[in-house]
């Protein structure tokens, strides 16, 4: 299959990316790890007359804390963060996704923004960071704003970037000391996407109440899904399996699957609930061996 | 669009098209044809060439974004004459029926080597999940992995 003809672009700068993203404007793509783009490309369900390849950017790949934040460079690879250490002991919630996605030769090249950029209902990521609380930093001709995530999906395939905008980094806030996560995903096979999926990140305090609560669900709606009455149900109270399963029926309630392939709306929809228990007690459980170890 | 780029050790250079694949250009404009197409959909993973060491699918990358890039194919596993040990794991253990997938099993468990010397059955499964083989059952591959792990290590 071969892709519509199109100018490609190779900025060493920020600054120069987003002159050509502004000069082009919707004639353009910005090329990340390609792994979404190139095969829309070459079915032609996209044929941008200019792609705007930022692999040559310099400092956009980087896993690091500080500031109060985790921050992960927009081009950091999937791989990057499956191999990475800090994330692995520190952020378990990421650490499961980034297993999960695509398969290890994709993930040599896709990117965690290009995930969150490309906004497909199917991503990982999305419901990862939607559980995490994160926040993007796009960069546009007018300088760098923070968008936080739960308003940044606003249609399948849609974002809140502007066409002259790049996402530059994700930032995560630095998870307090029994704060942890789970990502649960069902899949037909190593690289398809999820028949559905959810993420669930926890912070438990000295009692051992959740105090704070992130619940995502993967492609069981036209966008990833912010489950926050199955979040407000936990919030406050003792996760005991009584409030675990109510969460998990309220966030199988928020889930608005379609049919096909993967399964019918009523196994997609009992799936979540399944799924969100088990990450729910996945993640209590982490966040309590934090304490033990501690 | 000039793209120069170094392949098995060897510097080329070749005016392309920025929507050629490099697969493409692998294979038609390198005469290197060893590196397969198969899915052409970023599945199979007999396109898998090995970018600044890391396994990507060719298919799947424009040639332009190889500018300045090491290279690895199949056709650079071979050393003076002498087969590489994975390329005699996969003879002395079967490791392949019709042959299409196995250039790409090839390449991902070259790196996957280098970084994991002495892997568990396990770690080879995972290692090759985005390779796929119609024909052999994975039983076969994973054994001639195993194979070049141990003749890597110094061993029979
Ligand atoms: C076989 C296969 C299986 C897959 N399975 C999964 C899966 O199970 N789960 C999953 O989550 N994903 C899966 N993917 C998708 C993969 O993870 C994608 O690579 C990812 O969604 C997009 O990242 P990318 O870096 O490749 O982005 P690209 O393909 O480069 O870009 C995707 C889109 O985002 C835009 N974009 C990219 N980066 C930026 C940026 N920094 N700023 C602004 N816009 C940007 C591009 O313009 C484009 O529109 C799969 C892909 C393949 C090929
Ligand atoms: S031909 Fe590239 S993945 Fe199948
Ligand atoms: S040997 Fe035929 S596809 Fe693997």
């Amino acid at each position: 299959m071969i892709p519509a003809a199109f100018d490609y672009h190779a900025p060493t700068t920020i600054g120069e990316a987003t002159a050509l993203l502004t000069r082009l404007g919707d004639d353009a793509k910005v090329l990340s790890g390609g792994q979404s783009l190139i095969p829309l490309m070459k079915l032609r369900l996209a044929s941008p007359a200019h792609v705007v390849d930022i692999n040559g950017i310099p400092g956009l790949a980087y896993i690091r804390e500080g500031e109060g934040f985790l921050r992960i460079g927009a081009l950091t690879r999937e791989s990057e963060l499956e191999e990475s250490e800090l994330i692995r002991t520190r952020y378990p919630l990421l650490h499961d996704t980034s297993k999960v996605i695509a398969d290890p030769v994709v993930r040599n090249l896709a990117t965690v923004g290009g995930n969150l950029a490309h906004a497909d209902p199917a991503n990982d990521h999305p419901a990862t960071m939607l559980a995490s609380g994160a926040e993007v930093v796009a960069v546009g001709p007018k300088g760098e704003r923070r968008i936080p995530i739960a308003s940044f999906f606003t249609g399948p395939f849609a974002t809140s970037l502007r066409p002259d905008e790049i996402l530059t980094e994700i930032r995560i806030p630095l998870p307090a000391a029994r704060s942890r996560g789970a990502y649960l995903k069902l899949e037909r096979k190593v690289g398809d996407f999820a028949t559905a999926a959810v993420a669930a990140q926890l912070t438990l305090d000295a009692g051992g109440r959740c105090e704070e609560v992130g619940i995502g669900l993967t492609n069981v709606g036209l966008t990833p899904i912010k489950a926050a009455k199955a979040e407000a149900a936990l919030k406050g109270k003792n996760p005991d399996e009584a409030t675990i399963k109510r969460a998990a029926e309220l966030a199988a309630e928020a889930s608005e699957p379609s049919a096909d392939l993967r399964g019918s709306v009523e196994y997609k929809k009992d799936l979540v609930r399944v799924l969100t228990a088990r990450a729910l007690r996945k993640a209590v459980e982490r966040a309590q061996g934090v304490t033990t170890r501690a | 669009m000039l793209v120069k780029l170094a392949i098995n050790g060897e510097k080329h250079q070749a005016d392309v098209e920025p929507r050629l694949l490099l697969v493409h250009m692998i294979r038609e404009v390198l005469r290197l044809t060893v590196t397969h197409i198969g899915c052409d959909t970023t599945h199979c993973g007999a396109c898998t060439i090995l970018m600044d060491g890391r396994p990507v699918k060719s298919c799947t990358v424009f040639a332009v974004q190889a500018q300045g890039k090491e290279l690895m194919t199949v056709e650079g596993l071979e050393q003076n004459g002498k087969l590489h040990p994975l390329q005699e794991g996969f003879m002395a253990e079967h490791g392949l029926q019709c042959g299409y997938c196995t250039p790409g099993m090839l390449m991902t468990s070259y790196a996957f080597l280098k970084k994991h010397p002495s892997p568990t059955e396990d770690d080879i499964r995972w290692a090759i999940s985005g390779n796929l083989c119609r024909c052999t059952g994975y039983v076969n591959i994973v054994k001639a992995v195993q194979h070049a792990a141990v003749k890597l290590a110094g061993g029979a």
